[in-house]
């Protein structure tokens, strides 16, 4: 295994020996939009330093699982424990604290916000991040755009942009919306390398897509999830031999 | 052609009350959503708060001009976080009916125990007097309205374009459930963001008190026009509501020269033409 720049879980080999330490446990979680009930009791967990994918069809309820987790849903019940600290009450600047980000689907950048000023919003919250010369190198583009506008960068970049801003503030659990939707295949191909990049720093990524070749190429496991429920799961190891269930589910 | 000067000089200081409501207007509306209708009334206090001071505890107009933004803005805060917060995500009526209540009632409280009749307060002794500029006479007190004024809206602007934590206030404004998830207290930047408008009404209340005297109802008058010059500039805009303000102020004064029967009425008659070209305000952006 090449060198690692940080690590993230002290005490183990990234994405090894941690495969059994549990760092997100979400049990029976339920949430609501104003009257919709969108989250029916979804069950499922997260190892430090694994990537794992939820996959699903458009409105099963994956982007409202990982808005659950961040506490950016008004109503939600049930479980959900981070390092054995439990989330379900606490308001969503709290959670940030512990160490959790999320990579939005719409991107979230900020057109009345500078480039560099957009990367350097989210404070640190604890120490361990990437500096800006390892995000740089991560993301040369961002580089050279610093004085644009956020916005005015193309979707690639803005996507490059939100991942790069929640990785210097030293969360280690990252939760990644769609992060591959809409972009051309090149950069795609890029954000995958990132991805692996960062689980071999010892990041524990949570992400959410469409696309199950681009999951292949970095997820360890998967869950599907369909009307708010997790309904199966299984390893990459188990992926061709699920290959015809999955086609069913996702309706591909 | 002194007369046009005199005139000139009093558009630049009703500008400078102009621009730094609506400054604090354009803040407040930016991070809350809420038309504050109590600016007026709030505006007043910092001229009260003034008076206070110096009456009842012997502190001169330089320290108040330091205290009452920080006392009446501290007011503020405890307003926002016992009846605005309730109000966020609901749609503007609530917060304009909700704040000019509130005006009402602190007007009504004030005149209560002030009558409408002004309370003097002195010029501090080192801005008493004049300068002969040549070509007009300058009284030193309002020229250093004036500068301050200009002085308070560049550093205001620059805090909130060019700092970090105006950073923060331009990203809540966008998006402030994605700046909280960053791990921000965005309900405590709320709260400090109406004193920080607040806090500029107050301070425009101090400078004011020398000039107009200190009066229940000085509120009422000029936040009337101050509402209009925030049409006129566009609620989005900091750099705007500043350059409107003063512009306004200016355009008002030359007014009174040249056509004096129209001097109260050329605001709104130029609220009325942008209202007509350009809904949004001269550099408002669309809702």
């Amino acid at each position: 295994m090449p060198e690692v720049m940080t690590a993230k879980t002290p005490g183990q080999a990234p994405g090894q020996a941690a495969a059994t330490n549990t760092i997100l446990d979400v049990k029976n979680l339920e949430s609501w939009y104003g009257e919709s009930h969108i989250l029916h009791g979804m069950n499922f967990n997260v190892n430090a330093g694994e990537v794992v994918t939820l996959l699903g069809r458009n409105g099963a309820g994956k982007t409202t699982t990982l808005k659950s987790i961040m506490g950016i849903i008004g109503k939600r019940t049930g479980s959900v424990a981070f390092n054995g600290r439990e989330l379900i009450r606490m308001t969503s600047d709290k959670i940030a604290r512990l160490g959790i980000a999320l990579c939005p689907e719409e991107r979230g950048i900020f057109a009345s916000l500078d480039v560099r000023e957009n990367l350097l919003l989210p404070p640190v919250v604890r120490p361990g991040g990437l500096s800006l010369e390892q995000i740089f190198e991560l993301f040369p583009n961002l580089k050279e755009r610093l004085r644009s506008q956020g916005t005015k960068l193309s979707g690639g970049e803005q996507q490059m942009l939100a991942i790069a801003r929640i990785l210097r503030t030293g969360a280690s659990f990252l939760m990644l919306d769609e992060p591959t939707e809409g972009l051309a295949p090149v950069i795609i191909q890029q954000i995958g390398h990132t991805i692996a990049r960062l689980k071999k720093e010892g990041f524990t990524i949570l992400l959410v897509e469409q696309n199950f070749r681009f999951a292949s190429t970095v997820a360890d496991r998967y869950y599907v999830v369909e009307h708010g429920k997790v309904i199966d799961g299984f390893a990459n190891a188990d992926l061709s031999a699920n290959m015809d269930k999955l086609h069913t589910y996702l309706g591909v | 052609m002194q007369a046009l000067y005199a005139q000139l000089l009093v558009g630049l200081i009703n500008g400078s009350f102009y621009a730094l409501l609506s400054l604090g207007l354009a803040v407040i509306f930016g991070m809350l959503n809420i038309i504050n209708f109590a600016h007026g009334a709030l505006y007043m206090m910092g001229a009260f708060c003034a008076y206070f001071l110096l009456n009842l505890g012997g502190i001169n107009y330089w320290l108040a001009l330091l205290l009452a933004p920080i006392i009446v803005g501290a007011f503020g805060m405890v307003l926002e976080r016992t009846m605005l917060q309730w109000l966020a995500g609901l749609d503007h009526l609530y917060g304009l009916l909700l704040t000019f209540g509130l005006a009402l009632i602190i007007q009504g409280v004030f005149q209560n125990f002030f009558g409408s009749s002004g309370l003097p307060y002195a010029i501090p002794e080192q801005l008493r007097g004049g300068m002969n500029l040549g070509f007009m006479f300058l009284p030193i007190y309002r020229g250093w309205v004036v500068i301050f004024s200009l002085v308070i809206c560049l550093a205001t602007w620059f805090l909130i374009e060019r700092t970090r934590l105006g950073a923060y206030l331009r990203a809540a404004t966008e998006n402030p459930t994605l700046v909280r998830a960053f791990g921000i207290n965005v309900p405590r930047m709320i709260t400090l963001t109406y004193g920080l408008g607040v806090g500029l009404a107050a301070l425009a209340g101090v400078l004011s008190a020398p000039i107009n005297q200190v009066r229940p109802l000085m509120g009422e008058n000029i936040i009337i026009v101050v509402f209009a010059v925030v049409v006129i500039g566009g609620m989005g805009s900091i750099m705007g509501s500043i350059i409107t303000g003063f512009a306004l102020g200016v355009i008002e004064g030359l007014t009174k020269y040249f056509y004096p029967e129209a001097s109260n009425t050329v605001v709104f008659v130029l609220m009325v033409l942008v209202l007509l070209v350009k809904p949004t305000g001269l550099t408002g952006r669309a809702a």
